[in-house]
């Protein structure tokens, strides 16, 4: 947990659901956490803990979308120090049970980004979606 | 990202640059594999990679099991603070 406290502020950005938003999703976070002066190695895993979220929703939630022109929503909220991140998404429904990250055993690497996401924050939890949006993640972390 | 590679007997320096995600891992995949396939030996140098995620560390166990399976070597000679820390946390995992 961090001693300085952060500013309390909020802001979302709505991006194509595709590979290549991916950047624009981690530039988006590095400005936010900027403005809520986040430490450096914080700001890092925090962009990546969101990054592997949005690569998820482009992987897994619409696999099987033809439609390019769809949207993912990330909004950032910052309050009494504790930091939210949701999602919101259109994609199929997730079905939170099936999301974890593989056996230890198992030597293939998919799943590595859902372990990174539970390594880094401090809860992560699929919520219903209000109209129009189907999927809405929400990760937590104190700071 | 981008890439160079040095040539030194049969071996090859592979120098990536950039930042590693989703959308360009095919690129680094494309980059690394078909040296690999080909028998040379591969020395992966990450010292200017910015970034980089799963689809990022997945790259690297290919490569790395694609150098088993063809009885070659594979590895990281120099790495960046980030990729370092992405690194240590899929270590705890895999």
């Amino acid at each position: 947990m961090s001693e300085t406290a952060h500013l309390d502020h909020s802001e979302k950005k709505a991006f194509l659901v595709n590979s290549s938003s991916l950047k624009e999703v981690r530039n988006f976070c590095r400005e936010v956490f900027e403005k809520l002066q986040i430490q450096q190695e914080l700001k890092d895993e925090l962009v990546l803990a969101i990054a592997e979220a949005a690569q998820n929703i482009v992987k897994h939630a619409f696999k099987n979308s033809a439609d390019v022109n769809e949207l993912m929503v990330v909004e950032i909220s910052c309050e009494n120090n504790k930091l939210q991140i949701a999602f919101y998404d259109r994609g199929t429904p997730v079905d939170p049970k099936k999301v974890k990250h593989r056996e230890i055993d198992n030597v293939k690497p998919g799943g590595l980004g859902t372990f990174f996401i539970q390594e880094i924050m401090d809860a992560v939890e699929f919520k219903d979606g209000n109209k129009p949006w189907i999927n809405h993640l929400v990760l937590t972390k104190q700071l | 990202m981008t890439y160079k590679i040095e040539e030194n007997g049969n071996s090859r320096i592979i120098h990536l640059t950039g930042e590693i995600d989703m959308d360009v891992a095919d690129k680094a995949r494309q980059s690394i594999l078909p040296l690999i396939e080909a028998g040379h030996e591969v020395h992966l140098n990450l010292s200017k990679v910015e970034y980089m995620d799963s689809s990022g560390i997945s790259v690297l166990i290919e490569s790395k099991k694609l150098s088993e399976k063809k009885n070659t070597k594979f590895e990281l000679v120099e790495v960046s603070k980030p990729v370092e820390k992405v690194l240590a946390m899929a270590r705890k995992f895999l």
